[in-house]
């Protein structure tokens, strides 16, 4: 074994991510890592990479044991990391790029022939002549990058690639090309440790896999002696303990419809949404479920097909048609963090006039609801359930949840008729979580159609009346109430249809 | 406490240092003695209101300074003594200042040019066309009536100080008001801001408009009361920021209250004006602020979050 892993333990600010996983590769071998997002694959790669020091257990490279304080110690020791973004300059060359911080000197100037050579020689026996050396990285596409990365490794005399969800950047054809350039690491007895959600792509490619389930190691397996059902159904297999509010008694009236719905990401989006209901989307990271409430939404607009009541080309258009966003990333994309719970819960009220439709509670003072406001918005902190409902308090003092019911309180302040929540709980811990699942289900059974985009597959199974799956920008199916967590998976990962 | 809560650590500031003044200089405790120091203060507070606009949402104005020489040449040349001429140019200065504040704020928004650079290229512009227009010595004279706002009192009480009231009232209701809690939560957070419907460049736009705005009004008060010359409006951009930095109002936006830089250019006011009682050299005023503002923001970045309630 060229790498091997016991009892790997790591914990962030008290939250366990890693329970003592182990984990063997052998040179030579192609070792897929798969779980489903916060499984804690990618601590455990950033362990092997050096980024994270593990806190319990033991790491063996060649029968040595390691301890890395720091990714470049990891690096002598023959691992290397490529992640989803690469770490590369874009107006240096490809050779400046592979060498970079570890220029070969002569005279006590950088050897710009050897660095190039050098470069030369790695691409040629990876098969690369696309481009050469002297190219400026930024000339390159996603593909040939990925192939700088892997060059840059290989110089280091890299033992040990880890891949982080390689193919997630790639079209089509550039996954062959991965394929084959993979064979060739394999062929040079280089362990390629792969992380990636798409199961195609483990059977393919993967001589062994690895599945890891909320932070602990569920087996170990050869590709060849375990099935893709099973794969997923070791992937999600977990109790459903957690209590949810009653589903509704039935969707209205359609409030939103899409036809067609298109742009960069997103393709051939139908979609009925209607009043009452609790629309779940499924997918994995990447699979355009948040462009999907962006365009929905108006910030990423759709460009192609058609949406009633209309197709928004701003938010202020969506907002004004009745259609708000609770955003994935709060603190980035939801609150004004230093400003007054009043001020963030006012904002969108403060912003754009719904004509006629301002919700009771604004005591119907547009354009001064700063200074008469304040007993409307104390009505509305107690709608949210908001504690304590103090609206003049800074947001970034309040926790997740609380924050979370203030980015609801916001919206609130103009009565949509539909609301996307994007991840509604991250970050929030069990008790506003249980707060915020009854005030969605109050909202629906109040006639607003919401749509919620969920990573966690339990809240998303029992909250929605209907779930949709996205996969690589597009609707891959739909299920009816209260799947099985498998069958969303196997949607969302590509193995069935159903 | 609300007062206080509110303005921040600068009122203590002031209040020690109008003791300092008044213990040096017992006139100061007089009703003419301070109105005097108000008048010398108001244009200067004046354009720290409209700076704060402009930092609170996240940006900078360097330009208001050249903006106000150009006020009070241009005034001195098209009045040339004309009384008649007063009120047209008033206006025509106004609308001087809006168009200025304007272009600053759709080069920023629109262009995405930083607005460090559009107003320091702004001020640029503006210098060396007074320069050009006056060949380095303004020409022409303001009239009486110009005069009156910067330099007369109606009744005991100085115009200037009633215009600087009306100011600053006016800043206050403005950032009570929708407007006003937009352009903050534009400044804190500027892409929630826009997702929760807030036309952001538009917002900012009108900030460096009411900037430009408190330039012209600033420039009408020192055309009267230091009269005309090339040097009128020098460094004042600098002053201003100052000012509205040592109010506690954030660089970068989205924290800090309109009264509070106000209240910084009272304080730095009343600074020189005790340095001057002193008898210390007018030269050591740039010093004097240069130490300000870097003390006054390194102090804000260390600043500990201890204050758990938004200050409108």
């Amino acid at each position: 074994m060229i790498l091997r892993m016991r009892g790997i333990a790591k914990s962030f600010l008290g939250v366990r991510v890693l329970h003592g996983v182990d984990l063997d590769v052998a040179p030579g071998e192609v070792h897929a890592v798969v779980g489903e997002n916060g499984a804690g694959k990618s601590t455990l790669m950033k362990i092997i990479a050096g980024v994270h020091a593990p806190d319990e257990g033991t790491m063996e490279i060649d029968g040595v044991p390691v301890s890395f304080g720091h990714p470049v110690q990891a690096q002598r020791a023959g691992v290397a990391i490529i992640y989803q973004e690469f770490n590369l300059l874009p107006e240096r060359s490809v050779a400046e790029n592979v060498f970079l911080g570890r220029e070969p000197v002569r005279r006590g100037l950088v050897d710009r022939s050897a660095m190039e050579a050098a470069t030369a020689r790695l691409l040629a026996e990876l098969g690369e002549t696309s481009f050469g050396p002297r190219a400026p990285v930024r000339r390159l596409s996603v593909a040939q990058q990925q192939v700088v990365e892997i060059v840059k490794a290989l110089s280091q005399d890299a033992r040990i690639i880890v891949m982080d969800e390689p193919t997630a950047a790639l079209a089509g054809h550039e996954v062959e090309l991965l394929y084959a350039l993979v064979a060739r690491l394999r062929e040079r007895g280089i362990a390629v440790l792969y992380i990636s959600h798409r199961l195609r792509e483990v059977f393919d490619l993967a001589d062994r896999v690895t599945v890891l389930k909320d932070g602990a190691l569920v087996r170990t397996a050869g590709t060849g002696d375990v099935d893709p059902g099973e794969l997923v159904r070791l992937m999600v297999g977990r109790d459903l303990g957690t209590y949810f509010p009653p589903r509704g008694t039935g969707p209205g009236q359609v409030r939103l419809s899409v036809r067609g719905g298109g742009n960069a990401v997103l393709d051939g989006i139908d979609l009925d949404l209607r009043a009452g209901e609790i629309l779940g989307v499924a997918g994995l990271q990447g699979s355009g479920r948040t462009e999907l409430a962006k365009a929905l939404f108006g910030a990423e607009p759709f460009t192609r097909g058609t949406m009633s009541p209309l197709r928004p080309a701003s938010v202020r258009q969506a907002v004004a048609a009745g259609i708000g966003l609770v955003t994935e990333d709060r603190k980035a994309e939801g609150l004004a963090l230093r400003q007054s719970v009043r001020d963030n819960a006012l904002l969108v009220a403060r912003s754009v006039r719904r004509r006629g439709r301002d919700a009771p509670g604004r005591d119907g003072a547009p354009g001064r609801a700063g200074g008469s406001g304040r007993d409307g918005v104390t009505g509305l902190l107690e709608a949210v359930r908001l504690q304590p409902p103090e609206p003049g308090r800074e947001v970034r003092f309040l926790s997740g949840g609380n924050q979370q019911k203030v980015v609801l309180a916001k919206w609130m302040t103009v009565a949509p008729e539909t609301l996307i929540f994007d991840e509604p709980t991250r970050g929030v811990d069990v008790g506003a979580k249980a707060a915020i699942h009854d005030l969605m289900r109050g909202l629906a059974n109040d006639g607003m159609a919401i749509m919620m985009i969920s990573s966690e597959l339990p809240e998303l199974i029992g909250m929605s009346d209907r779930v949709v799956v996205m996969r690589d920008g597009r609707l891959a199916g739909e299920l009816p109430p209260g799947p099985s967590e498998e069958a969303v998976m196997r949607l969302a990962a590509g193995e069935a249809t159903p | 406490m609300r007062a206080l809560r509110t303005l921040g650590p600068i009122v203590v500031v002031l209040a020690v240092l109008l003791a300092l003044i008044a213990a040096a200089n017992p006139f100061f405790l007089e009703p003419a003695g301070f109105l005097a120091f108000l008048k010398r203060a108001a244009p200067l507070v004046i354009l720290a209101a409209g700076q704060y606009f402009v930092i609170v949402s996240g940006e900078f104005d360097l330009s208001v300074g050249s903006l106000v020489t150009v006020q009070v040449v241009v005034a001195a040349r098209l009045i040339d003594g004309d009384e008649a001429a007063t009120w047209p140019v008033l206006a025509l200065l106004v609308a001087i200042g809006l168009l200025i504040g304007l272009a600053n704020g759709v080069i920023t928004t629109a262009l995405r040019v930083p607005s460090f650079i559009t107003t320091l290229g702004m001020m640029l512009v503006l210098s060396g066309a007074v320069f050009l227009w006056t060949g380095g010595a303004p020409r022409g004279a303001l009239s009486e009536a110009f005069r009156t706002f910067g330099r007369k009192d109606l009744g005991p009480v100085p115009w200037s100080v009633l215009i600087l009231l009306a100011a600053g009232g006016a800043a206050i209701a403005l950032m009570r008001s929708d407007f006003g809690r937009r352009l903050v939560a534009a400044g804190d957070n500027e892409r929630a801001a826009s997702l929760s419907g807030v036309r952001v460049n538009r917002t900012r736009t009108l900030a460096f408009v009411l900037s430009g705005l408190a330039a012209a009004v600033a420039g009408i008060l020192l055309g009267g009361f230091a009269g005309v010359s090339a040097q009128v409006g020098q460094g004042l951009e600098f002053q201003a920021i100052t000012a509205v930095v040592l109010g506690g109002v954030a660089l970068g936006g989205g924290r800090g209250s309109v009264a509070a830089a106000m209240a910084g250019a009272f304080t730095l006011e009343a600074l020189f004006t005790l340095l001057n009682l002193y008898g210390i050299s007018g030269a050591l005023e740039f010093a004097v602020q240069g130490v300000i503002i870097i003390a006054a923001v390194a102090a804000g970045a260390v600043r500990l979050p201890l204050r758990r309630t938004a200050h409108v």
